[in-house]
């Protein structure tokens, strides 16, 4: 054996190869695959954490708990009171009021409803799309912002026909959300760059750009005008209200429709879709297979930011047309992970829970102006939504679901992301 | 000591791993446990070594039932286990990683490392291992590494011992040295339990064997009963052990490697200047240890290793530098090594799973759709052919057996117009009777006239299919010998003998 220059170690098959971003994408998968039953009960089971809180916060029933021995039904009755006071009033505010004098004003909550929802679920098909290929997409807020600040700009600034200046002003948008996105992409295919920290520091780079736009007179900034905020959109670029003035529903409720039917397509329809979800499973198995794994995460993340651009062309063209600062993202872009983890990174089923956490955002202002349950509450209903969705095992014991997969096997595999060059 | 399993009963869920199973090993004896993967063998071990608890039934040692609740319990009892995959820190040395879990200190905390160096010494001397104790695991051989874990598992005063799967990783002198051992240690007094599927080494070792089939025993045999009948017994029907061929049909050669090296991620030559060819209408088979440079090899003809110098050119054409899709496209079928990781993706059904290395163009797309409906005809056309046994194509291919998902991989690999078909490992881990189908499938693909590399660390395998053998050692081919080379010659080259020296040798 002398003088050979291989330096091939004996190997050890003991020593399983498993890196840190590996476990990242096994836990990805388990949290978004899990199953519809798991989402529905996660939210009840949020919905009565909550109305515990709601309890302890109300005053009256701390004064009942205070002779709780000699009284008890007085507890009883102050915490229901509570309870379904709050979660009546979050009902009336988000669906159907059944104090309106009129129908037309009674569905009013219902639009609100729907138009909250707007951007969540675009953002929220998005960062699904992105998880279903295996990545985490945490840059909602840049590429919200970037998209905002290209639609918003076309809107403005530039002079077209009615409906020409609309589908330019969401065109422009569409892009800069992509390209946002696909920086992401581009860097994780090329070097290798783990997507959550490129995203997060995209989101910089992104909120300070758009603050030196809207400063920068010439640029975003509306003339004459000391406030870093852009002039007011132009009426030719601005979304049609759906249902008339009465109500704010406009038309990206469209749109985001639009959206969802086509990721359904991209999905489970196109072969784009068939190599998205083989690398979001198994990158290994997909680059054996003679797909190319770096093009598709390029691909995903780009067709990722341009849907959660979506919904920063919802904002500007729709919800707030009078001209924007660099708040407009109104930190959707992270609750599209909620979103999209409620609806298990299926198109419909982010759909729906675009609509629900739309509802609790409509209702939440009505819960407190009627019942002075702080909103907090609901931002806390949501918090714990993502947190029983996120630890199944936990639904699981409380209603004594069955464990998927029952062997007590460890799944090995090996790497799990294409190394790049 | 004498170990008694008497009426183990194991489920999950729904699924019996194991029914009523009793086994006796007596003081002194190498008791096989044979059956193929899935039929219980693992599980059964787990719950003597305290990692399950069986639903009915009792263990005993020397006539005294014990209870066992986790492997704290069953070493101190006095039962050790060799695992398949080594429990060893390659960076620690031979002392410590005997300790580890059971380190002595002397005043203050300190390890006491001299008296685990005596220990290993001791027992080292004791069975005629010739260990170091200050060597470091990741320096040593695979098969001296094997020895660490058993003087582990002596130093914790194991009287039962369980070899798990034992000989994967070995070359067959290793083998027949660890055999050696195993006698030695029944001879000191320890009972053995030796888990396997390779039905060679239990005849040439065990006094009494035990089949075990879907998680019940069917039967004892004795050491000096027929391959044969050991396999119908595992099985449950006869099987065809040889594989039935013809002389090859040679027509030419198709693909032609020349000076072929590969650097890995971590910068090492781990395929050195390796050049063969192979003709239309034979099977080359890749011999060699896990590790020795065959992975890469195939990984480097399919164009999925980055740092690859030299030719290769399939019909006149080159391949090397191209894209994996491109390389498919010139007609290179492929299994890979490990099918659950690089052949299939669990979650995904059998159908998608067959169509998931042509989900770029006719004939399951066009335009950018999916054609689902021509996809749902062709699964269920190919799990007729290939007698893939699931419930439809819409089940996911995660939940098949392992000899079913090996059917569809080559289902999905053999339904292409190759040029070029290589099978790496294409049995590992499959029951007998898939064995078989698997084999004939691959003597067939030969006799249509395509040219077929396996790699393969069985030599049961290798000595079945091949018409050309080709050695690997160390990532470098010591030689390329016809198929009819004894096995003997075949095992010294493993070992990195050259050809024309290892035949000397004998």
């Amino acid at each position: 054996m002398s003088g050979r220059t291989v330096t091939t170690p004996a190997p050890v098959p003991g020593a399983v190869k498993k890196d840190g971003s590996e476990r990242w994408s096994q836990a990805l998968r388990d949290i978004t695959g899990g199953s519809a039953m798991i989402s529905v009960l996660a939210v009840l089971l949020a919905l009565v954490v909550g109305a515990v809180l709601i309890a302890f916060t109300t005053d009256r029933v701390q004064e009942t708990a205070g002779y709780f021995f000699s009284r008890p039904t007085d507890l009883i009755g102050a915490v229901w009171e509570a309870v379904a006071g709050a979660y009546s009033a979050l009902f009336q505010g988000s669906v159907y009021n059944f104090r309106a004098p009129s129908f037309f004003n009674a569905i009013r909550p219902l639009t609100e409803t729907l138009t909250f929802a707007t951007p969540l679920i675009a953002a929220g098909l998005g960062v699904g799309l992105a998880f279903r290929v295996g990545m985490f997409n945490i840059g909602g807020r840049g590429q919200m912002l970037i998209a905002a600040g290209a639609a918003g700009w076309v809107a403005f600034a530039v002079e077209l026909p009615a409906g020409i200046h609309l589908i330019v002003a969401i065109l422009a948008g569409l892009l800069g959300g992509a390209i946002w996105g696909g920086i992401v992409g581009l860097l994780k295919a090329r070097t290798g760059a783990h997507e959550v920290i490129v995203t997060i520091m995209l989101n910089f780079v992104a909120l300070y750009l758009i603050q030196f736009l809207l400063r920068t007179p010439g640029a975003l900034q509306a003339p004459g005008s000391n406030n870093p905020k852009t002039p007011a959109m132009a009426a030719t670029a601005v979304f049609p209200d759906l249902f008339g003035p009465r109500y704010n529903l406009h038309a990206g409720f469209l749109t985001v429709i639009a959206a969802t039917i086509f990721v359904w397509w991209l999905l489970s329809r196109s072969n784009l879709g068939f190599q998205f979800r083989a690398v979001g499973q198994n990158p290994s198995a997909a680059r054996v297979a003679g797909i190319n794994v770096k093009n598709v995460y390029l691909y995903a993340m780009a067709i990722s930011g341009a849907l959660v651009g979506l919904a920063g062309i919802n904002q500007v063209l729709g919800t707030v047309t009078t001209g924007f600062g660099a708040g407009i993202d109104a930190g959707i872009g992270f609750d599209a992970i909620t979103v999209a983890l409620l609806g298990r990174s299926r198109p419909w089923g982010i759909f729906a829970a675009g609509i629900l956490f739309g509802a609790f955002k409509a209702g939440g202002f009505a819960m407190q102006a009627a019942e002075g349950v702080p909103i907090d509450i609901v931002v806390v209903v949501q918090a714990l939504i993502v947190l029983f969705i996120a630890a199944p095992p936990l639904v699981r014991a409380i209603f004594h679901l069955p464990t998927p997969g029952t062997t007590r096997k460890p799944r090995i595999r090996k790497i799990n992301e294409v190394v790049a060059k | 000591m004498k170990l008694e399993l008497r009426g183990i009963t194991k489920r999950f869920g729904a699924l019996v791993a194991n029914n009523n199973i009793s086994l006796t090993v007596e003081s002194g004896e190498i008791h096989a446990l044979l059956g193929e993967n899935g039929a219980g063998k693992s599980t059964l071990m787990n719950v003597l070594y305290g990692l399950y608890i069986a639903e009915e039934g009792e263990i005993l040692l020397d006539d005294k039932v014990q209870q066992f609740a986790g492997p704290g319990d069953a070493m101190n009892a006095g039962i050790g286990m060799v695992h398949q995959h080594f429990m060893l820190v390659p960076v620690f040395t031979v002392a410590e990683n005997v300790v580890l879990g059971h380190e002595q200190t002397t005043f203050g905390g300190r390890l006491d490392l001299s008296a685990a160096r005596a220990k290993v010494r001791e027992i080292s001397d004791r069975f005629g291992f010739d260990i170091d104790p200050d060597a470091l695991i990741e320096d040593l051989p695979v098969g001296v590494q094997q020895r660490v874990e058993i003087i582990k598992a002596l130093s914790q005063d194991a009287k039962v011992l369980v070899f798990d799967e034992p000989t994967a990783v070995l070359t067959p002198q290793e083998t027949d040295e660890l055999m050696t051992i195993m006698r030695q240690l029944a001879a000191s007094g320890t009972s053995i339990v030796f888990i396997t599927h390779k039905l060679r080494e239990v005849r040439a070792v065990a006094d009494r064997i035990t089949v075990i089939r879907l998680g019940t025993v069917v039967g004892e045999a004795s050491p000096t009963a027929t391959n044969a009948e050991l396999a119908s017994l595992m099985v449950g029907r006869a099987v065809e052990l040889t594989v039935h061929k013809n002389a090859p049909e040679l027509r030419g050669t198709a693909l032609s490697v020349k000076n072929l090296s590969v650097i890995d991620v971590r910068n090492q030559i781990v395929v050195n200047n390796v050049s063969f060819d192979v003709q239309a209408g034979e099977v080359l088979a890749i011999a060699g240890v896990q590790g020795n440079g065959q992975t890469e090899l195939t990984e480097a003809l399919l164009g999925l290793q980055q740092h690859v110098t030299g030719s290769i050119e399939l019909d006149g054409k080159p391949l090397r530098g191209y894209s994996v899709r491109h390389i498919l496209d010139s007609g290179v079928g492929f299994v890979p090594e490990d099918r659950t990781e690089d052949g299939l993706i669990a979650d995904f059904s059998i159908a998608e799973n067959l169509m998931l290395d042509r989900s770029s163009g006719a004939p399951f797309v066009k335009a950018g759709n999916l054609q689902l409906a021509f996809r749902a005809k062709f699964a269920a056309e190919k799990i007729t052919e290939f007698d893939i046994r699931s419930q439809g194509s819409e089940m996911e291919a995660g939940r098949l057996s392992g000899g079913n998902q090996q059917k569809v991989v080559l289902a999905r690999e053999l339904s292409r117009n190759l040029r070029l078909f290589v099978a790496a490992q294409p049995t590992r881990g499959l029951d007998v009777g898939s064995i078989e189908f698997v084999h004939t499938r691959i003597i067939e693909t030969r006799d249509s006239g395509i040219p077929v590399i396996v790699v393969s660390t069985e030599l049961d395998e290798v000595v079945a299919l091949a018409d050309r053998i080709a050695v690997m050692y160390r990532g470098e081919i010591v030689g390329i010998v016809p198929g009819s080379t004894p096995r003997a010659t075949l095992g010294l080259m493993m070992a990195g003998e050259h050809a024309p020296v290892a035949e000397a040798a004998l």
